[in-house]
């Protein structure tokens, strides 16, 4: 601990979302997080207590389907699948900027532009793969 | 702290008074996560269809099983080091910090303990 904590509210706070110009490298940091903290605090749930239904025995089963297979049930599975892919795609660029390339401003723009595309696309593929079966 | 050397004076002057260990066990998780929601990707995408015989003959095999329970772990472990930057960034004051923390904790653990215990009983035979 450091004499930094004895906080002064009158000390400013770092600029934020309100602030910045908005830009592909700002939108894929902020949907990092975003995907990443609502997946744990939706999609996790939904994981525990799809295991936990499928355990429990059928009739249990057929309460999570019939809630999670109604249009805002289909809504949130498709939002979480979405951060998942959104997630997954921005990770891995920041696993090639953990490694020290891809700082160069035009492959960095390229790649932060991409990064959601292709997380959109990997979804689309995703519930195609499941329903047009 | 320090008040010697350079780096001694800024050390643990981050948000998370430590160092490197989240920020690796964080890449870490990751790749286990790239590699298990790969496999529960895959198999959501061959699965014929979501009813519950089908999903239990599924995870009744012992290689989904084994796949889905380290899931848990690696994913449970991944979501918890990351809603815990998201405390240690937006919440100022030190006891919420500590009692948030806390929280995530029991919520993580008892989670992932109710998850690995269903797939175990899922694969045993249990209830169903």
């Amino acid at each position: 601990m450091s004499q930094r904590d004895q906080q002064n509210p009158a000390r400013p706070l770092s600029p934020h979302l309100q602030i910045w110009r908005w830009g592909p490298h700002m939108l894929v940091s902020i949907l990092h997080r975003a995907t990443g903290d609502g997946m744990a605090l939706v999609g996790l749930p939904l994981l525990v207590w799809w295991l936990g239904a499928i355990a429990s025995g059928p009739e249990a089963y057929a309460t999570f389907q019939s809630v999670m297979g109604s249009p805002l049930g289909m809504l949130v599975l498709v939002g979480v699948s979405w951060a998942f892919f959104q997630h997954m795609t921005s990770g891995l660029r920041h696993f090639v900027l953990d490694i020290g390339a891809g700082y160069e401003l035009d492959i960095n723009r390229m790649w932060s532009v991409a990064a959601p595309i292709i997380g959109i696309l990997l979804t689309a593929a995703f519930w195609a793969a499941v329903l047009l079966k | 702290m320090g008040n010697g050397t350079p780096i001694g004076r800024v050390r643990g002057l981050g948000t998370a008074h430590e160092g490197a260990h989240h920020w690796m066990q964080q890449r870490f998780t990751a790749i286990g996560n790239l590699v298990l929601m790969s496999y529960l990707v895959v198999s959501f995408a061959l699965l014929g269809d979501f009813g519950h015989a089908s999903v239990l003959k599924w995870l009744t095999s012992p290689i989904a099983a084994t796949a889905i329970i380290l899931l848990v772990i690696s994913v449970f472990w991944h979501a918890r080091l990351g809603l815990q930057v998201l405390v240690e960034d937006y919440m100022v004051d030190a006891g919420t910090k500590f009692g948030l923390t806390a929280l995530l904790n029991l919520a993580f653990i008892g989670g992932g303990a109710f998850a690995i215990f269903s797939v175990v009983s899922i694969a045993f035979g249990g209830k169903a």
